[in-house]
Parts: structure tokens; sequence; C-alpha cells
């Protein structure tokens, strides 16, 4: 297994952790890239809160800045590092316990 | 470790391998305990399909066929976009034990990173969606 695969997934949490930088990145995910002024207007979030956590989320690689209108950094949200803890919750939800004891009980039960 | 990429579980079946291998290799079997409704093309290469009656569904590929020891498939990543490439191998191994079976079940690969060409293929995606919008964008101008 790549050795960076878990310090991808735990970056994603440790975002997800704070709901500010939840509703940054849900605000992303639905509206599509934004500027820190147009997140401090739509969520109630100082601007440099706001800035202090974007520049978290950049340096998590869960966004990334580009250039936008009027000189100002739009930031995008960047999936890549949800697909990767996206697979730890995916084996976590993996529920083989369940489908097991209903095997037992369809063939036990049966006899 | 704490990104796990492997799941084993062992049961105890009191049943001989052959019943246990019914079970899990028919349509009729699948349907009953696994599914609410199974269909299976039992040789390597060959499609399954599971239904749940409140809509979910699983699609298979059928791997490994050596009766009555070892059946397995590989599946779509649970809780991964229907259209993301990586599959996770599940195994069953049968095992006989007394009068009954030793039955193991292995799903693994759930650790794969997204590799080289997936990532490619992902930022393709998103350039392509940003091309296909300016082509739009293009075509209702035009008009």
């Amino acid at each position: 297994m790549p050795p960076d695969n878990e310090a991808i997934a735990e970056q994603v949490f440790v975002a997800l952790a704070d709901p500010s930088r939840r509703s940054i990145l849900a605000t992303l995910a639905s509206g599509g890239p934004a500027t820190a002024t147009d997140l401090a207007e739509r969520l109630p979030i100082t601007r440099q809160a706001i800035a202090k956590h974007l520049a978290l989320l950049t340096d998590a690689g869960l966004v990334t800045p580009e250039p936008g209108e009027r000189r100002r950094v739009r930031y995008r949200l960047h999936s890549a590092p949800m697909q990767v803890a996206q697979q730890f919750l995916a084996a976590l939800a993996r529920d083989w316990d369940g489908p097991l004891a209903a095997l037992k009980d369809h063939l036990e039960g049966s006899a | 470790m704490g990104f796990p990429d492997r799941i084993e579980r062992t049961v105890e079946i009191a049943h001989p391998p052959a019943k246990v291998w019914a079970a899990l290799t028919t349509a009729e079997g699948l349907g009953t305990w696994f599914g609410n409704q199974a269909s299976i093309d039992l040789r390597p290469g060959g499609e399954a399909e599971m239904k749940w009656d409140e809509g979910h569904q699983a699609n298979m590929r059928v791997e490994r066929v050596e009766e009555p020891e070892v059946f397995g498939f590989t599946w779509h990543i649970y809780g991964l976009p229907d259209e993301d490439p990586r599959r996770t191998y599940v195994e069953f191994t049968l095992v006989p034990n007394g009068e009954g079976t030793r039955l193991t079940v292995v799903e693994s690969g759930f650790s794969q990173l997204p590799d080289d060409a997936h990532q490619v293929a992902f930022e393709g995606n998103t350039k392509g969606w940003a091309a296909e919008l300016g082509e739009l964008i293009e075509y209702l101008d035009a008009a």
C-alpha cells in the first residue's frame, strides 16, 4: 500500500472535523469555485477565519487556488483526496457479519 | 496500519462444502441469503448480479471457480461513485471441518490509491467538462 494513503485520508478527516471548514467545502461543492469574499458573504464566518481555513485546506490539497476576476484568488474544490477518504469509509462500511449470519441462518435454519 | 486494505471473516457452518457452495454460487442461493434476487453466469469472466428490494444493486464479475473450494469475484467498491473504475476482490474459501464447513471470506483492495492513470482520467474528466461547457457557451453565443 502506498504510504501516503493514510496521510491523505487523515487530512480529509481533520479538515472535516471542523464545522466551519465543512461548510466552506460544502459551499464549494454545491456552488463551484469562490473567492474568500464570496464565502464570507454566504457563510456566518468572518473573512479572516475563512482565509485561515482556506490556507489549511490548500495545504491539505483539498482546495486549489486559481486566478479569478479582479485579481482575486478563487478556490476550487479538489476531490482526489476525498476519493481516498471514501475508500477508507468504504472498508468501514462494508458489512460481512450481517450477510454471513444470514447465510448461516439460511443453511442451518433450513436443515 | 490504520487504513484497512483487507477484511477477513471466518464462520463455521454445520453443512458440508457442497451445500455451502450451492448457496454461494447459484442464483437461488445468492438471491435468498444475500440479495433479494440474483443471477449468475458461473465461470471466470461471467457476470453476476444481485438486487435488493429497496432498489440497491450489485454487479459482480466472477473470477475464480474451483468447486467446491474457492469462489472469487470482483465488484465495485461500495460507497464510491458508480463511474469509479476501482474494484475490490472477494474470495470465499470452503474447508471441510468435520461434518461441516469452515467458510472464510476475504475482501481486499480497499486501499488502492487512485493511480496515475486514474488521476489522469479524472483530471481529463474535469477538463472535459470545462471544455464541454465552453462549447455549449460558444454554441449559445453563436445562436
